[in-house]
């Protein structure tokens, strides 16, 4: 900011800031490309359905992030996302359910529910964080082991069976909306999340740590942070991050599966990068992480109203994923 | 035939800061061991680095066997004869004796007449036979970090032997050696002489030069001192010409009188044997300690073992008669200890965040509101004191710590430290790398925080700085203190003389 205002324009610095944010750029012309061709595109069903989806997205990748910034990962997010969600659907089963999961199980306050899938997702992001910070197992490696784990555990703990009927105390979290049923309540849970997790990372001892540990883990080390029990934090909460998150998505689609989030992290790891979490660590913001995860989802929503299949969206979305890296890295490589 | 294998003429070369070789000079004759000696930073290493082609030369030139060349890289040199072994060797550990020496040019054969292999009986067999070269009979198939570190070193003779080297640099290749390994290592060496390669050998101990050389050329701050028949030197003569500088310095007066003993290290000793061993010292308060030491004397270790970064199998620390327990930095930090550590870069630094999150970091357990949220405002000022307090030139407090110059990330550094108010501050290298007039500034901070009261100890290669800000000087040798001098009246020989009190 400073620079440019000493500086009003200069052809460098122009080129600069579009290699820097091509992405989001480049998705923000083919949106207004896509509103034109389909004008449905920037109609109320669908901002309301990029909104829901961004909301749940933000959450897991706000939960990532930590990892991230600590020049670490966690393939670990969709799975237990997944999990949270068949755990809270099927506490939150209506009782007059003919296959009720647990069939003798009475009404759990929705709230209490909330608080046991968050004490186990909590757990799983813990043992995350002790097995890379006490272990010192690669971050790629752990919690692509933890990602298989939980996924067993949600097969065998739900016998592969779909989980529906929920309660509509439930699911009223996910369909509400407030005033002209385009913002939900979901939105705004993410929101208020963000607030929550903006002030953890600007302004609290555990964001200017997470940060330092990024930046340099040996100086961090030596300038006094527990460098272990940061890292242990840090996980735990993307844990419950990704716990929200599937207590939502349940909400949200009004049932789970053991497939529910799937691929969940690595869109969550797209939108850190795109919205500048550098994976060589210490880098990303609250703002950034959002305005990626929503320029990864216009993307995905407008490949959808053009009619592409989705089989190649897939195809698109991963060129999108390593163009981000390449052009994160790309920075660091030019300053050697 | 001429009368030199190899003449380096007037090498200089600079780095950001730093003129590192200044019209440096060296000529080797055919079949002699040629000792290259100096201080640390007298740029030896960088000389051989120019040798080897892995430095470039800003000026001078190479004349070998009578032609001048214009080595561009390692393997340039080798392809001419030259090889290197270096002082921190770079073993593939989990790979076989064999494919270390051979790696990068594996003998090949072609399958079917066409399809490239790497031929590894050729390269097993020819392995056997460098190994008997340098009087070593393992197997070539072995792991290579199965050996201990002298056989490693062998290796490495043999991998330089393998290249049919006419001359070989071993730069300081006893520094981690035993006695019966060292007179291994010099009957090969006098084989390689007798078959007429010239040996450039870099090593502080003296002992040793005077054995085995031929000749001496003694560098001192890049510049080329001279060449003496080794016949003619003594240890004392060698270390009169290595550090015979004028103090070019120039440092503050001291104003403060130690007071009593406040802090104290007994018996501490590292978990690795080959580190400092049986450390005893105490500090004052309003002291400035030097501690002396070449490279390899375990200085650093023993600092990091004191602030908890390195493990130790025993020995106290006590500040003010309390027993400390220290397992990890912030235990240090809590207690009142600091450690601006010698790799700037690597510890201490963090690039990618402002200067006011560099300073404040060690300090925010005392900023806490309520146990949840950081007092920004108080920190905004504490970083602002300490940024006004240090003259650190930065544009901005939130200006990317790796914008700015070595000397003001270091004064960055200093900063962080003096925000947490330490009682015993420990600089590692405080100047390395940094300029005169910023080097000064520290040396000023330095005085006036003794002033205060405050006990610090200064790990320096730089004798003159020792010398210059200390109180008293502790001198280390291959991990034990060696003596304990009065800095008033000791002398670089005299600190030059224990820190090669070598076992």
């Amino acid at each position: 900011m400073q620079a440019l205002s000493k500086q009003p324009f200069s052809g460098r610095k122009a080129v600069k800031f579009l290699m820097d944010n091509v992405i989001i750029i480049g998705i923000f012309v083919l949106a207004i490309v896509v509103s034109i061709l389909r004008p449905n595109f920037v109609g109320e069903s669908n901002i309301r359905n990029l909104l829901g989806n961004t909301a749940v997205r933000f959450i897991i990748a706000v939960g990532v992030s930590g990892a991230l910034i600590t020049k670490g990962t966690d393939l670990s997010a969709g799975r237990t996302a997944g999990l949270a969600a068949c755990v809270s659907a099927i506490l939150l089963q209506r009782s007059d359910y003919a296959n009720k999961f647990y069939p003798n199980l009475g009404d759990l306050p929705v709230i209490a529910v909330l608080a046991i899938v968050l004490g186990i997702t909590a757990t799983i992001g813990a043992v995350n964080g002790t097995v890379v910070a006490y272990f010192k197992v690669p971050p790629f490696i752990a919690t692509l082991g933890m990602q298989t784990l939980v996924y067993g555990i949600a097969l065998v703990y739900t016998g592969a069976q779909p989980l529906g009927s929920l309660r509509k105390e439930y699911t009223d979290i996910a369909t509400g909306y407030i005033g002209n049923q385009i913002v939900s309540y979901i939105a705004l849970i993410a929101l208020f999340v963000g607030v929550i997790m903006w002030l953890l990372y600007n302004k609290m001892r555990y964001g200017k740590y997470m940060y330092a540990i990024g930046g340099n883990e040996a100086a961090a080390e030596v300038a006094g942070v527990n460098v272990t029990r940061s890292k242990v934090l840090i996980y735990s909460l993307a844990g419950m991050m990704y716990g929200l998150c599937g207590f939502l998505l349940a909400a949200k689609s009004g049932g789970a599966s053991v497939n529910t989030a799937m691929g969940y992290e690595l869109e969550a790891i797209a939108g850190c990068t795109i919205g500048g979490v550098s994976v060589n660590g210490g880098v990303g913001k609250i703002s950034g992480i959002l305005i990626g995860v929503l320029v990864f989802e216009v993307l995905k929503i407008a490949m959808q109203f053009m009619g592409l299949k989705s089989d190649y969206t897939y195809i698109v979305q991963g060129l999108v994923i390593i163009i981000a890296v390449a052009l994160d890295l790309r920075k660091y490589l030019a300053k050697k | 035939m001429n009368e030199y294998r190899l003449e380096m003429l007037d090498v200089s070369k600079s780095f950001p800061g730093v003129k590192a070789l200044d019209h440096a000079r060296l000529k080797l004759r055919p079949g002699t061991v040629h000792a290259l000696m100096g201080e640390n930073g007298a740029g030896k290493s960088t000389l051989m680095k120019c040798m080897f082609g892995i430095y470039k030369m800003d000026e001078g030139e190479i004349i070998y066997e009578g032609k001048k060349v214009n080595i561009s890289d390692p393997l340039h040199a080798l392809k001419l004869g030259i090889a290197m072994v270096h002082q921190e060797l770079q073993p593939i550990t989990e790979r076989s004796v064999a494919e270390n020496i051979y790696v990068g040019r594996y003998p090949m054969k072609k399958v079917l007449g066409f399809f490239p292999v790497v031929d590894h009986e050729k390269m097993y067999a020819n392995t056997k036979e460098l190994l008997a070269k340098v009087h070593m009979d393992f197997d070539p198939k072995q792991k290579l970090g199965s050996l201990s570190v002298s056989q490693m070193q062998s290796v490495e003779i043999a991998k330089a032997v393998s290249a049919d080297c006419k001359v070989l640099i071993l730069d300081e290749p006893t520094s981690s050696l035993s006695q019966r390994e060292v007179d291994a290592l010099f009957a090969i060496i006098s084989e390689l002489k007798a078959e007429g390669v010239s040996i450039v050998y870099i090593s502080h101990k003296m002992d040793e030069i005077l054995r085995i050389s031929d000749e001496v050329t003694i560098m001192r701050d890049g510049k080329y001192i001279g060449t003496w028949d080794a016949k003619e030197l003594t240890t004392d003569k060698i270390i009169t010409q290595m550090v015979g500088r004028p103090l070019s310095n120039l440092f503050p007066a001291k104003a403060s009188v130690p007071a009593e003993v406040v802090f104290e290290v007994k018996n501490f000793t590292s978990i690795n044997p080959r580190s400092f061993r049986n450390i005893s010292f105490s500090l004052r308060k309003g002291e400035v300690l030097g501690v002396a030491g070449l490279v390899g004397a375990q200085r650093t270790e023993l600092m990091e073992g004191i602030f908890g970064i390195r493990s130790t199998v025993q020995g106290t620390i006590s500040y003010k008669g309390n027993e400390l327990k220290i397992s990890r930095p912030r235990d240090a930090i809590q207690r009142s200890i600091a450690l601006l550590t010698e790799d700037r870069r690597a510890t201490g630094i963090f690039g990618v965040l402002p200067v006011d999150d560099n300073v404040a970091i060690a300090s925010l357990d005392r900023y806490l509101e309520a146990g949840i949220f950081l007092n920004e405002r108080k920190i905004d000022k504490l970083v602002k004191d300490n940024v006004a307090k240090l003259s650190i030139k930065t544009p901005s407090n939130k200006t990317l710590i790796k914008s700015l110059s070595g000397g003001n990330q270091q004064k960055v550094l200093v900063a962080r430290w003096l925000a947490n108010n330490p009682d015993i501050l420990i600089l590692d290298e405080p100047t390395r790398g940094i300029d005169v007039g910023a080097k000064y500034e520290i040396y000023t901070i330095i005085a006036e925080l003794a002033r205060q009261g405050k006990s610090i100890i200064i790990v320096s290669s730089e004798m003159a700085e020792l010398l210059g800000m200390s109180d008293r000087i502790l001198v280390m040798c291959d991990g034990r203190m060696t003596g304990e001098l009065d800095a008033h009246q000791a002398t670089q020989e005299s600190i030059m003389a224990l820190a090669t009190q070598f076992e």
